[in-house]
């Protein structure tokens, strides 16, 4: 099997998985279903209850229930959520968007802005920036994220209010494509730079430490030794094999990304999936949360696979015989 | 960092002496160099003293009015102010403490001790068991930690006991991790193989003859993990999941939150204790780290 496939074959188990535990998880959940839609429709005749339990299969076997669970997934059907009042796809999907968007900036910033600083440290180990840098990735580190994005929030509310502290958008709406684009940019600064803030200190960290390594190998020395400038050492040999931990921490740390992103679109109101999981566990809307963990695993499972993808791009060694054979590292001169 | 090495220059000659001093001697020694472990080791004994002395010295009830709400620090009744319903900030604070070190330190023991047995049996047996465990372990990552413990404690009801379960329980892939790896690589070893051959069983083999050797990089890993066990359960009550009836950091912020443009206090002074607290264990963490392993300690 093409290592691709066997990937993907893997994925799918593993997402089947997440649905049997979605699916235990309802059943351990106090009360079933028909009787919070009782609940908010407040009360219901004995008959419509009946009716509406024979509806959901809650009066068949734990296990045809489960595999009336996998079909309905299978096509597209979550659930409905009432307290929302819409089919919990469309949720979903409608709040996807605005997650993506945050959480793929939020780790392009973490990952520039924290390899640079760990080239930066690797380099000049004594420089005052380094002592900077160490500071800067304990405090991190250490600082809760949500606490972190509250006190950006009263900075640039009360103090230096150049950046909106709260959604996406501009309740005015903006009359030109590019005006939306760029309102949309101008909120997202201050969320994404909150969520960056943890994966900075770790990027920095381990690209510090791992560019240490690299450069003390014998390749830079004779990359060195033919008179190469520092810039094309650093940028055109060492960071290569440096980055090779960064992308292997980028994959293991997307679900955690997530879960930060539940903290902070809810410090700043930002309308994705996060913020959506934070509202329907406050209402117990057990259909939207369990649908939540769902797409967050498969977001997740597509990150991994594109951090393999990549790592086999950045390490020829992983990448097998697929990569065109570079020229000779001397001949390129 | 610099004056690590300057301190180590003098206190030299020991190391090149004849005799190799015990290892835990020139472990402590190594520690009492390295100088932000020794920050973080009055940090963290700030902290606990506070929280746990605290109430002797300052003795308020952080769950009743002392004055109106919004009082800014240095009022007459509260010195760090107080919050949305009159109490006091300080005494709250104090309390708080007690109940966020003492769910992160539990939920790091659970989440050590899961991702130990895991990490072990997989990395000592390998094959096929290795194979399934890891399996487990990859499912537990796909999952954001947070939204599990969100819709566990959301299920099993927020208590102390069900939070603490909760944060353990889903915050144990990566120690596995680290077990399997330490675990393949010293069950090759040359006393491995004699302690087998001596008729050593598999039980024996993996706690009493491996587990020592791959202790120090997992002790490392429990600290970080108390770290993030904090900064868990800080995130959880912030958002309201936390025991409602427990005093916590992240409890005093989340309750706080609406308020912030107008007393500031009330959500900057509970996140400062969290942050020295998270900041402390991470620089005695990587000070251990750093004693533990003479390949660092040199550079």
């Amino acid at each position: 099997m093409p290592p691709l496939v066997k990937r993907l074959a893997s994925a799918i188990g593993l997402l089947v998985a997440v649905l049997v535990l979605n699916f235990l998880l309802i059943q351990m959940a106090p009360g079933d279903p028909v009787e919070v839609i009782v609940g908010e429709m407040g009360g219901a005749s004995e008959e419509l209850i009946a009716r509406l339990r024979a509806e959901y299969g809650l009066d068949k076997p734990v296990i045809v229930q489960l595999g009336l669970y996998l079909s309905k997934v299978v096509t597209g059907d979550f659930g409905y959520s009432y307290y929302f009042n819409q089919p919990v796809l469309s949720l979903i999907l409608q709040r996807l968007p605005a997650t993506i968007l945050l959480v793929v900036s939020s780790l392009m910033i973490a990952v520039v802005v924290g390899t640079l600083m760990g080239i930066y440290s690797a380099r000049k180990p004594k420089g005052l920036l380094s002592h900077f840098v160490t500071i800067f990735s304990l405090v991190g580190y250490a600082a809760p994220v949500f606490w972190t994005g509250l006190m950006l929030l009263i900075l640039f509310a009360s103090v230096f209010p150049i950046f909106p502290v709260s959604g996406m958008q501009n309740v005015r709406g903006s009359e030109t494509w590019i005006g939306a684009v760029l309102d949309v940019l101008h909120h997202l600064v201050l969320p994404s730079v909150t969520l960056a803030s943890i994966y900075i200190a770790t990027y920095s960290r381990l690209s510090r430490a791992s560019m240490l390594d690299v450069l003390g190998s014998d390749y830079i020395r004779t990359a060195r030794a033919k008179g190469l400038n520092e810039r094309r050492v650093i940028f055109g040999h060492a960071l290569r094999n440096g980055l090779i931990p960064v992308v292997t921490m980028v994959g293991l740390q997307f679900g955690q990304l997530f879960a930060g992103a539940v903290l902070v679109e809810t410090v700043f109101n930002w309308p994705g999936l996060g913020r959506l999981a934070y509202e329907s566990i406050l209402r117990r809307d057990y259909p939207t949360i369990l649908a939540i963990l769902f797409f967050s695993a498969i977001l997740v499972m597509v990150a991994n696979i594109l951090t393999d993808l990549a790592y086999g791009r950045i390490d020829p060694r992983i990448g097998g015989g697929r990569r065109k054979p570079s020229k000779p590292k001397g001949a390129a001169q | 960092m610099t004056e690590t090495t300057s301190a180590r220059t003098t206190a030299a000659p020991e190391a090149t002496g004849p005799k190799p001093a015990h290892p835990a001697l020139e472990f402590l020694r190594a520690f009492a160099r390295n100088q932000s472990a020794i920050i973080g080791l009055i940090l963290l004994a700030i902290v606990l003293g506070t929280t746990f002395l605290g109430p002797v010295f300052y003795d308020v009830d952080p769950y009743s009015m002392v004055d109106m709400p919004f009082v800014a620090p240095g009022g007459d009744y509260a010195p760090l102010g107080t919050d949305y319903l009159g109490r006091d900030m300080l005494a709250g604070i104090i309390e708080g403490g007690r109940a966020t070190l003492a769910v992160g330190a539990a939920a790091a023991v659970i989440s050590v001790v899961i991702g130990i047995l895991i990490g072990s049996l997989a990395g000592y047996f390998g094959g096929w068991i290795d194979a399934a465990l890891m399996k487990v372990t990859e499912f537990f990552q796909i999952l954001p930690t947070l939204l599990l413990a969100m819709v566990l404690v959301t299920i099993f009801g927020a208590t102390l006991v069900t939070i603490t379960i909760a944060i353990g329980a889903v915050s144990w892939p990566q120690v596995a991790r680290l077990a399997r790896a330490e675990f393949m690589k010293i069950r090759k070893l040359d006393y491995v193989q004699a302690a087998r051959t001596a008729g050593a069983r598999d039980a024996y083999l993996i706690f009493r003859v491996i587990l020592p050797a791959a202790l120090p990089p997992l002790v490392v890993a429990a600290g970080l993990a108390v770290g993030a066990a904090i900064l868990f359960e800080a995130g959880m009550s912030f958002l309201g999941l936390g025991d409602p009836n427990t005093m916590s950091w992240g409890l005093i912020i989340g309750q706080n939150r609406n308020y912030l443009l107008d007393a500031w206090w009330t959500v900057t002074l509970p996140g400062v204790a969290i942050f020295i607290t998270v900041l402390a264990i991470s620089l005695v963490g990587d000070g251990i780290n750093d004693a533990l392993n003479p390949k660092l300690r040199r550079r």
